[in-house]
């Protein structure tokens, strides 16, 4: 499994989201996409998505040229995204919710083995699997919007911000469930704008600017870049002295 | 028409809560079988059936604007397509010769007549495809653009079917349709109507139209291919409809374009927001209840004397109830009856059990 985006570029209305990006995901890492708001992070993966149609540039997965595809081939191939803001269907139980996760399989046994694994992963929600949606919280939803994209048996799992929102504390779970999802053999392509927690969990990341890639790495090089820290981390620069202690994230929201 | 999915914590488990549908069903048909027998005023049997046909029509609206979220406005346009071609169907011949005077009805419809429920299917066909063509450009739209231009779209149908002389018969309609619509044929409907949809909802496509109706970006995301599904939901919805224009058709024995103006969408879409967007029960129960009201309250539209205060009548008195009713629901019960959800023996065992509660605690102080 390997995806590699080649020269994107994507226009809203005449406004030019993304100038050129060009990224690769490699089999078994966790890469990260950082950047601040309209930077085109979001943009970047509703293109990969099929969501919506880039102007150039080529989306290549295991090969296959899977640009210009619908957005039900793409989830088909193993390329499935939980969204930005969780965007869970609150309507709906949350065992509802889930198998719509799973609505492109047939598979009736393997989807009834993945609702235990994603059972398994988020207890929270299987004391909860009556419950309609909408009333589950914030981290809860998240939790869902991520155990729905489980359910499509994801080959890459992308996410659009999961930490968006959340409480710290709950930030901290879902990343400790992104490093588990990872090492249960399944790539990630993480979209952040807390830098630093996503740095953390990232093989490799790259910082996305106004449209364009500005700067790429390891997960740690980038963290300990000066620039990385200035704009992303709050840090000021010439103060290699101070202790770590101080070091704030910069927070969604 | 009560148990829908039993996901009972509480009360009568799921096979009490099927034999209890059973006995509800066999109960309602016994009903209904004494009242035809036995009850000789044909106003209260032509009402009886009204509600049959309703809750046929309100199930139908409820699939798309319900179910799947999407406020299409066009049922009157795909009822009036059905009840045409029952009619054109059904009527005799030699009825039919008599009937076409000013341009003779075209060529192979003139003498061509089919058994009542080949017309009928083939009416709810004809709607569905009504519904193909006018989905091809609406749904690509979203919301109110989405409203206006199936309301736009059903009125055309009307405009059509008032110029198609030679078709339709044009502004002076089509009489002396064969009365078809008994109990058991309307009744009959509405139950498969109402099984139908029971299915179709807690069905993984059904899912797939609720997850649209939730939110439409998580869902294609998570690949649910938005048109076909949306497409294939209007189309049935539209296939239902105009099976209950074919039926309204043979219950009138009159139709002209005039019945199917947008008034026609409307007390259908009272029906569904009473009852509740996306609850099948709620439909059914709030068909009887509207459709029942609208004929209860006739009273207001004939001569009212209160005390000095004294009216000769004025037509049309009891819709404004009805229109104050709505307003009254949409701003304090804004999911109607029931919302989302169904009817369901637990339910009814919980609520029951709330009334002992609270009937217990009346008695200890």
């Amino acid at each position: 499994m390997r995806l590699e985006i080649q020269d994107l570029r994507v226009s809203y209305g005449g406004i030019r989201a993304l100038k050129g990006v060009s990224l690769t995901v490699s089999e078994g890492s966790v890469v990260t996409l950082i950047g601040a708001n309209g930077a085109g992070k979001s943009t970047a993966l509703r293109a990969i998505s099929g969501l919506l149609k880039p102007d150039s540039g080529r989306i290549v997965y295991n090969g296959e040229d899977i640009l210009g595809l619908a957005a039900k081939e793409i989830v088909r191939r193993g390329v499935v995204m939980a969204p930005e803001g969780r965007r869970v269907f609150p309507d709906m139980t949350v065992r509802e919710n889930l198998l719509i996760g799973a609505y492109l399989r047939n598979d009736k046994a393997g989807v009834e083995k993945d609702l235990r694994y994603v059972m398994e992963l988020f207890p929270r929600l299987s004391e909860r699997t009556w419950q309609m949606a909408g009333t589950l919280s914030g981290g809860e939803q998240q939790m869902l919007a991520v155990g729905r994209a489980l359910m499509a048996k994801p080959k890459l799992l992308m996410m659009d911000e999961p930490s968006l929102g959340l409480a710290p504390l709950v930030v901290k779970d879902i990343f400790a469930i992104i490093r588990r999802v990872n090492q249960d053999g399944i790539t990630i392509l993480l979209i952040e704008q807390n830098a630093n927690a996503s740095l953390r969990v990232a093989d490799y990341g790259y910082v996305l600017e106004t449209g364009s890639i500005v700067l790429e790495g390891n997960g740690r090089a980038l963290l300990e870049n000066p620039s990385i820290q200035e704009a992303y981390l709050g840090r000021r620069r010439n103060r290699k002295t101070e202790p770590a202690k101080y070091e704030v994230s910069m927070n969604s929201d | 028409m009560a148990k829908m999915a039993s996901k009972t914590k509480q009360g009568p488990g799921a096979v009490v809560s099927v034999a209890l549908t059973a006995a509800l069903l066999a109960l309602m048909a016994l009903l209904l079988w004494r009242m035809q027998a036995g009850i000789k005023d044909v106003y209260i049997m032509k009402i009886t059936r009204l509600c049959a046909i309703n809750i046929t029509l309100a199930l139908a609206m409820n699939l798309i604007n319900g179910f799947t979220g999407i406020f299409s406005l066009g049922h009157a346009g795909f009822m009036a397509v059905g009840a045409y071609a029952t009619a054109l169907l059904t009527i005799p011949a030699s009825n039919k010769a008599m009937m076409f005077m000013i341009a003779p009805l075209v060529k192979p419809l003139d003498t061509l007549t089919l058994p009542f429920p080949a017309a009928l299917i083939t009416g709810g066909l004809l709607a569905a495809l009504a519904a193909y063509l006018i989905g091809m450009p609406c749904l690509r739209l979203r919301g109110d653009y989405l409203a206006i231009a199936t309301l736009g779209f059903s009125e055309i149908i009307r405009v059509l079917i008032m110029n198609a002389q030679p078709l339709t018969n044009g502004a002076m309609g089509l009489r002396s349709i064969p009365a078809n619509a008994t109990v058991a044929w309307t009744y009959g409907v509405a139950l498969f109507t109402i099984v139908f949809m029971a299915l179709l909802t807690t069905s993984s496509y059904g899912r797939a139209l609720k997850a649209i109706r939730d939110d439409e970006i998580a869902a294609e995301s998570m690949g649910v291919p938005l048109f076909n599904h949306k497409m294939l939901s209007f189309m049935l919805s539209a296939f239902f409809a105009g099976v209950g224009g074919g039926l309204l058709a043979a219950y009138n024995g009159t139709i002209g374009q005039d019945m199917f103006r947008v008034t026609m969408t409307y007390n259908i879409l009272m029906i569904v927001v009473m009852g509740g967007m996306g609850s099948i029960s709620g439909s059914v129960i709030s068909a009887f209840v509207v459709t029942i009201g609208q004929e209860w309250l006739r009273f207001l539209d004939g001569p009212i004397t209160v005390g000095r205060f004294h009216t000769d009548g004025v037509v049309g008195l009891r819709m404004v109830v009805f229109a104050a009713l709505l307003l009254i629901i949409i701003v304090f019960f804004r999911n109607g009856l029931f919302g989302t959800k169904e009817a369901t023996w637990s339910g009814v065992w919980r609520s029951f059990g709330k009334l002992r509660g609270l009937g217990k605690r009346g008695e200890a102080a």
